[in-house]
């Protein structure tokens, strides 16, 4: 009996390759992806002092290249962004591992009245991290396809930079410094997010 | 412009991150529809927990007068809150796109990790935006 448990418990190093391809597969839970997220603020900062934010880096590729000379990207992009530049590049490695290597067969487990919802703009395809209805290269040439994938892009980089930070930037880094602007710019994102969902939306789709 | 370390840990940090997003699912256009829905505590769940736990490290950082690994002070530029008008636009602005796109700036780039190859457009877009407020900065309200 005692024996029989002893080895029910041990491991074979391809049964341990096996669990944790296993578990890098599973979708994480708010609870566990909270706090990785959250520990991205003070890992940046004692790595070498960097405040986190993501959006930074569309205005360090806009330095890199700036055409029209315009002032606002008269920096040493090199100097502030090279390090930002490279995390981003992670996030893109983080992609690709994330969502090839060890993506998550099954489709999001999404509340019900969100599908409801969803399925009544039009939209059939659940399977994914994006609908297919939206995100592909066939749609781009429609009117929705361009206003959803042009001007939301465009609104995003806008937007960030207007308020000085994204989600990242403000709703992560600004809270956790309890900066009052950030919890201004994040009243703002859901204005807009809400506006957005609620009364735009059902318009576009 | 950055040393092989210095590639190689913020390399790490970004793949962290980037690897997250996708396990959490905050890349997902769906999920974005869901938390302006009010339908799922997923979304909130990620942003108070991740809130909280940046909170008190912060304070730990503060408290314990914590060094970066360069072994200089760590600072935290405090932003300019008198400037009301650009975070109430800028930021509804943000929103807007946020949940018109269903992706903010990191996830755009982990979605492209993942071979969404579409995103491109939303991302150059998103540049193009960005570049077009450096150029109308002096003419808008802050």
């Amino acid at each position: 009996m005692c024996n029989s448990s002893t080895q029910q418990t041990r491991f074979t190093s391809q049964q341990y390759i096996s669990f944790m391809f296993e578990f890098l597969t599973q979708p994480w839970p708010w609870y566990v992806a909270g706090p990785v997220i959250g520990l991205t603020v003070p890992l940046l900062l004692i790595m070498g002092g960097k405040s986190f934010g993501i959006s930074e880096n569309l205005r360090h590729v806009c330095a890199s290249c700036n055409v029209g000379n315009v002032s606002f990207f008269n920096y040493d992009w090199k100097k502030n962004g090279a390090w930002n530049l490279t995390f981003l590049l992670g996030v893109i490695v983080g992609g690709l591992l994330g969502g090839v290597l060890f993506a998550n067969p099954e489709p999001i487990q999404l509340a019900e009245s969100t599908v409801n919802d969803l399925r009544e703009l039009g939209i059939t395809d659940f399977s994914g991290f994006v609908p297919a209805e939206i995100f592909s290269w066939e749609v781009l040439g429609t009117g929705t396809g361009f206003v959803i994938l042009v001007i939301g892009g465009f609104l995003v980089g806008f937007g960030a930079r207007y308020a000085g930070g994204c989600t990242s930037g403000h709703a992560i880094s600004g809270l956790s410094d309890l900066q009052l602007a950030s919890l201004i710019a994040v009243i703002g994102f859901f204005i807009g997010g809400l506006l957005m969902t609620h009364f735009i939306y059902p318009l576009i789709l | 412009m950055i040393s092989a370390k210095d590639f190689l840990k913020y390399l790490t940090a970004g793949t962290l991150f980037g690897f997250v997003l996708m396990k959490s699912e905050v890349v997902s256009w769906f999920r974005i529809q869901e938390m302006f829905r009010f339908d799922a505590f997923h979304m909130y769940g990620i942003i108070g927990v991740a809130i909280l736990v940046g909170l008190i490290s912060i304070q730990l950082i503060k408290r314990f007068n914590i060094k970066d690994m360069g072994g200089n002070d760590i600072t935290i530029n405090p932003k300019d809150s008198s400037q009301v008008t650009r975070y109430i636009v800028g930021g509804t602005m943000f929103g807007l796109g946020w949940a018109l796109l269903g992706a903010c700036p990191g996830p755009m780039f982990a979605l492209l990790g993942s071979g969404i190859t579409i995103i491109i457009v939303p991302i150059l877009a998103a540049l193009a935006g960005t570049y077009t407020y450096g150029a109308l900065r002096e003419k808008l309200p802050h």
